[in-house]
């Protein structure tokens, strides 16, 4: 399969996948290119599939450019990033990375709430500037018992909620649609849902409906006391009302693993003890993103042996 | 000779009967005084007078029939010993550690504990750090707040929480809290307690070593006592390994401390999540240099919603109490 042309549109920086896509394949990596526009022209031909991630997919120009393209996998579950309508239009498959990473996700949600509102990390740094030595620290918000509003209630969602039950969290959602079986309130909007509940997480997929999903007026709604927890993707918040909201003190806190314009975070975020900010780990374990490697590798390798996509979404 | 001790006079006129208070508790300097009072008892606050504390209690011994006690006001048996009609010691601190319990128990003296009023606010935490050490959150905020993630890129990755083998050592109230939070991740618990309980369907291990040994996660949720100050020694970190992870939400030492930098420092250990020390505030700068140590300043505890539980609950013991109604939290011994 050597002759098989894959570009990889994402920074090559997991090992793993590099070489397990190498050892079946000709990769092409578009980042370490310095002139994109002529690398691509220059193996246009051979290049059949795309390799992506949740900050760089296929757009519709870049599909327009490789007219061999087959099958994009992706090294996400999130495909906001590629151009689906354009794909499903030119019968290109589309492969994401769902289930694997759920729990990870799941986990680092639960771990933003506690971080937030126990003020871990703030506390990690009193003890190392050495001013415990001077007087204890201040009271923080007790987690247990808390109502925890969840837009999106997909896998990611449901996870998250099966764990903050553990800590005996109400639990209520939104949805485009109330969901049958599901034991937890449901509300109609996102903004009496954020009325409703004292830490709001952030668990759909983006898509044009959902950009800016939380908005000003569901911040407010949030309020002083309310913790916004973002593990879905930077677009589903309006940026610069969140800053505002924050330093203003309308919203009581924030824990974001993403942002608008990754990697840059807005600055005026980094001196408040009430924000947490990751650098997009959701899915960050040696674990999971081998995981992940292995069905992005097996999807392409399940389509050019013409075998059923393990993980289609196209 | 007249007294000069201002509390003698009041409580002369007053009929309530009196609960020693050695040392001021750091409850009363959160939430107020207010919400312990009671119209059915009234506090000695001996860390109000000017009078040193045996000289205080030579005036007021005969009507002191409980004491308050705080971490930082040990109740030993000198103690006791000048206080003939004491009762009952009622504890603001999750540890009972710093009373003489076979000497309250000689003297038929009753003990009340917190019971659960800490419970989930300490479980809370320990589950915290056990997420922030496997998934680098305070490490990796603080790599973002210091500006390197668009100059020095990606973050290295985490470790995995689900499918990990956690040992809980102590399954008292808050292990077991600890214990429920962590099945919900999709982890595995196996415990250790001085006996094995007989309602629990976790592995019981008879030997902190042997639990170490097979597990990727120590968490330590037991009482400091004679039997377990150093219980987790150079063989039982050994028995960890250099891919376990230890977090202390007990007594710092229950911990050798010592042991435990050195291991971190040889990367022996992957990481270490610690609310206590043992040298409180002190704690070894060596752990500053690590970036896979989260360190919290001994308040796991320290939420308004516990310390508030915990006024409610100390106020019900003690006019329980002095009604001669059961104590609402007694602490018997198993």
């Amino acid at each position: 399969m050597e002759s098989i042309g894959v570009l990889m549109t994402c920074p090559p920086n997991f090992p793993y996948l590099v070489e397990e896509l190498e050892k079946r394949f000709t990769l092409y990596k578009l980042q370490n290119a310095p002139d994109k526009t002529h690398f691509i022209n220059s193996h246009k031909n051979s290049i059949r599939a795309v390799v992506g991630n949740a900050g760089f997919g296929a757009d519709a120009e870049l599909i327009d450019q490789l007219p061999k393209l087959e099958i994009v996998s992706s090294f996400s579950v999130g495909l906001d990033k590629v151009d689906l309508p354009k794909c499903k239009e030119k019968r290109i498959r589309v492969t994401n990375t769902p289930d694997v990473l759920t729990n990870d996700v799941a986990d680092l949600a639960i771990g933003l709430m506690l971080a937030v509102l126990r003020r871990l990390c703030e506390s990690d740094r009193y003890v190392r500037s050495g001013k415990w030595k001077k007087g204890d620290y201040k009271l923080t918000t007790k987690f247990t018992g808390k109502s925890v509003g969840i837009i999106g209630l997909g896998r990611i969602g449901m996870a998250i909620a099966t764990r903050a039950e553990a800590f005996s969290c109400p639990i209520s959602y939104y949805a485009r649609t109330e969901k049958p079986d599901v034991k937890y309130r449901y509300y109609p909007s996102v903004i009496e849902l954020a009325a409703n509940c004292q830490i709001l997480v952030v668990a759909c997929a983006l898509t044009e409906e959902t950009h800016h999903i939380v908005n000003r007026e569901v911040m407010n709604a949030l309020g002083p006391k309310g913790v916004l927890i973002n593990i879905g993707r930077g677009p589903h918040v309006d940026e610069p009302e969140l800053v505002s909201a924050l330093l203003e003190g309308r919203l009581g806190g924030a824990g974001l693993d993403v942002f608008e314009d990754e990697p840059n975070v807005p600055e005026p975020l980094f001196g408040l003890e009430n924000v947490v900010l990751l650098p997009h780990v959701g899915s960050g374990t040696v674990e999971t993103r081998k995981a992940m490697a292995d069905l992005v590798v097996g999807n392409l390798e399940a389509h050019f042996f013409k075998k059923p996509l393990l993980t289609p979404v196209v | 000779m007249a007294s000069t001790d201002p509390q003698e006079s009041v409580q002369e006129l007053s009929p309530l009967p009196k609960v020693l208070v050695p040392k001021i508790p750091p409850s009363f300097c959160i939430i107020g005084e207010e919400p312990f009072t009671s119209t059915k008892f009234q506090y000695l606050k001996a860390y109000e007078s000017p009078l040193p504390l045996d000289q205080f209690l030579a005036t007021h011994a005969h009507s002191v029939k409980a004491i308050l006690s705080t971490a930082s006001a040990p109740v030993t048996a000198d103690l006791l010993q000048l206080l003939p009609a004491v009762r009952l010691v009622v504890t603001t601190s999750a540890g009972l550690n710093q009373i003489d319990l076979p000497e309250c128990r000689r003297r038929g003296i009753a003990v009340a504990n917190v019971a659960t009023v800490y419970s989930a606010d300490v479980a809370d935490l320990a589950v915290g750090l056990l997420i922030d050490v496997l998934r680098k959150i305070s490490a990796s905020n603080r790599y973002v707040k210091q500006g390197n993630w668009p100059t020095r890129g990606d973050y290295p990755l985490g470790s995995k929480l689900g499918g990990k083998r956690v040992g809980i050592v102590g399954l008292g109230n808050i292990g077991y809290e600890v214990a429920k939070r962590l099945e919900a991740f999709g982890c595995c618990i196996s415990y250790n307690s001085r006996k094995k309980k007989p309602y629990v369907s976790y592995p019981f291990y008879e030997n902190v070593c042997e639990l170490a040994a097979n597990c990727d996660a120590l968490i330590i949720c037991c009482g400091l006592t004679d039997q377990t100050r150093h219980l987790i020694n150079k063989e039982v970190l050994s028995a960890l390994g250099k891919k376990g992870v230890i977090v202390n939400i007990g007594r710092g030492p229950i911990i050798d401390e010592k042991e435990m930098v050195r291991f971190l420092m040889e990367g022996k250990i992957a990481g270490a999540g610690l609310d206590v020390f043992e040298n409180e505030p002190d704690v070894a700068k060596e752990f500053f240099a690590l970036d896979n140590v989260v360190l919290s300043p001994h308040c796991a505890v320290f939420t308004p919603e516990s310390v508030k539980d915990l006024s409610e609950l100390v106020v019900g013991n003690l006019e329980a109490f002095f009604s001669n109604k059961p104590l609402l939290s007694e602490y018997v011994d198993e």
